[in-house]
């Protein structure tokens, strides 16, 4: 399968990774490289096969639903890039 | 005694125990030889300091009669996993600075163990790589070389620091995660042991996450009963992993007999790839007879879809690593772009991920996006995991008929030169794991073992495959094959 160069663009923005367009003939190219390599798959009968949800036949396990950890919000905060007043801080995101 | 950073796990701790050596003494001797290794740049953060307090609680420790399963021994930690108030970074620029305020259960266990953390070891950024090229701290390079030609080869990947480590003797072993192969391939081209246990076997709690459905870490050692020693303080399960299995964990190392007499050996007729080289086909064939000289029944066996495992792989790893690495938006942790006068937080993740992911990580979580969007889960994602059900069935199918391990070739190939693959397609790049891959998807155990050298002077590893949950039966194969083979080649220091 061939990804164009708008394909790139917006798998770029639902990926929220900036591509500049200069790179994007190059990343459409690579994209449509892998695609065909995955497209292989369309060979294999597939019918009736549940997909795998978990490879070890096993049950997620549970616990009481209870508080077991917490107030430590120096060390929530202590490798954010800005932190002020006890919160995380980022651009302004409502007018 | 001279040179203490060249033993392995086994003897270093026999010796401690008897007294004729001390953990401050062997640490120091990994020390030296990690100072005089930074042409290799496979340790990138160094951690001297905890690694002598460590050193001198262990002796205090052994003195005392209380010394646990590692107690004392140095070894080096994969970036992968998340070390407190130690750079924990992925090798990813998008990481820079982080220090974690906790422990992953993994290195946890081990310093229980008393084993003494020297450092962190490079890798491929977020694990994604098979030659240690996407790393942040640039390339870790291989000890070996091709006889006197002092081309600069890969010591393989994702976990090539730890492999480098291990091969050059700059610490007695270390951790390593495999997500498609990432323990076994570098093991084979840098002639150590690593082992991949199933999936389950041990926590990811506190290790960087790639693919979830996929990671699992391991040890990388110098022999393998070091690898039985290690996996048995890295493994058992956690409340933090909710995947982690309440599977007890038997004493690997005793089940070290090499009698593997009776055993059933499957040789999948699948593995045998056009353009193999012949020296592959050949120790191949050697193990093969090796095992049945050993005892073991060798059986001809079909996995009739190995051959989709690498596409679905492609399809999977990257949907989850689509997934796991969108927690890296500039907010939490790690780096954060400078934003232009007028930039939202829209801007703010645009900038940020494209300056701190590389290429090949940017590429993947792309390519992961897209086998999840609206019109395309279906046709890739979910196909790719009903394909992963019928790779999980034909082992199933090779166990049931009373199979108890399987051999293969560990690579297609012996290491190749840095940068000799920068000019290829990425797909030729992901055929590196192409013997490995099935074990990830199939949640089983494999080990690499090292069996010989090619023409060039070069490790060739063979990979053992397991049943799930019987890593000591599969280690016993493999200790089985590490005697015959009679690996003894190391490389000649240069660095």
């Amino acid at each position: 399968m061939s990804i164009d160069e708008n394909t790139a663009a917006k798998v770029a923005k639902l990926a929220r990774i900036k591509v500049e367009g200069d790179a994007l003939p190059a990343l459409a190219a690579e994209f449509s490289a892998i695609l065909d390599f995955i497209e292989q798959l369309e060979e294999v009968d597939v019918e009736g096969v549940e997909p795998m949800t978990s490879v070890t036949p096993m049950r997620l396990k549970r616990r009481k639903d209870v508080v077991t950890d917490g107030n430590m919000q120096d060390k929530i905060l202590s490798n954010a890039p800005d932190a002020r007043e006890g919160f995380f801080a980022v651009p302004k995101v409502v007018e | 005694m001279s040179e203490l950073n060249k033993l392995g796990l086994a003897e270093a701790r026999d010796l401690l125990r008897k007294g004729e050596v001390t953990s401050v003494e062997l640490t120091e001797a990994c020390l030296k030889a990690i100072d005089e290794a930074d042409a290799l740049n496979a340790f990138v953060h160094k951690t001297p300091e905890i690694a002598l307090d460590r050193a001198r609680a262990a002796d205090e420790r052994i003195r005392a009669g209380d010394a646990p399963s590692m107690c004392g021994l140095p070894i080096g930690i994969k970036d992968l996993f998340c070390t407190k108030g130690v750079p924990s970074q992925a090798a990813s620029r998008i990481l820079e600075g982080f220090r974690p305020e906790y422990e992953s259960t993994v290195t946890q266990q081990l310093q229980d163990a008393g084993a003494v953390m020297l450092g962190k070891l490079n890798m491929d950024e977020f694990a994604m790589g098979s030659s240690n090229e996407t790393s942040v701290y640039g390339n870790a390079v291989s000890p070996w070389r091709r006889g006197n030609d002092d081309t600069p080869l890969t010591p393989g990947g994702s976990s090539g620091g730890s492999a480098a480590a291990v091969a050059a003797d700059l610490c007695l072993a270390a951790t390593g995660t495999d997500t498609g192969g990432s323990i076994r391939q570098p093991a084979a081209f840098t002639g150590i042991v690593g082992i991949k246990p199933t999936y389950g076997r041990c926590s990811r709690w506190g290790i960087v996450a790639f693919a979830s459905s996929l990671d699992q870490a391991g040890p990388m050692t110098k022999s393998v009963r070091d690898a039985a020693i290690m996996l048995q303080a890295m493994s058992g399960p956690d409340d933090k992993d909710s995947t982690s299995a309440e599977i007890p964990v038997p004493d690997f190392e005793a089940m070290l007999t090499g009698d593997i007499r009776g055993k059933r050996i499957g040789i999948p007729r699948e593995y045998r790839m056009d353009g193999m080289p012949d020296e592959i086909e050949t120790l191949w064939q050697q193990g093969a007879e090796m095992l049945r000289d050993a005892g073991a029944e060798i059986v001809d066996i079909s996995l009739p879809h190995t051959k989709y495992a690498l596409p679905a792989y492609y399809v999977i790893a990257p949907a989850e690593a689509s997934s796991n690495l969108a927690r890296y938006d500039g907010v939490r942790y790690g780096h954060r772009a400078k934003l232009a006068k007028g930039d939202g937080i829209t801007e703010m993740y645009e900038k940020t991920r494209a300056e701190g992911f590389g290429h090949e990580v940017q590429r993947r979580v792309m390519i992961g996006t897209y086998v999840l969007s609206a019109g395309f889960y279906d046709a890739y994602y979910n196909r790719a995991r009903k394909v992963r059900t019928l790779i999980k069935r034909d082992f199933e199918t090779a166990f049931a008929d009373g199979i108890d391990a399987i051999l293969t070739p560990a690579t297609p190939s012996s290491a190749f030169g840095l940068g000799e693959m920068a000019e290829e397609d990425p797909v030729k790049m992901y055929l590196n794991d192409v013997f490995t891959v099935t074990v990830n998807l199939a949640g089983l155990p494999g080990i690499s073992v090292p069996a010989g050298l090619d023409a060039q002077g070069l490790p060739l590893g063979l990979q053992l495959i397991g049943r799930p949950w019987e890593e000591g039966d599969l280690l016993n194969t493999a200790y089985a094959l590490e005697q015959a083979a009679g690996f003894a080649a190391k490389p000649a220091k240069w660095w």
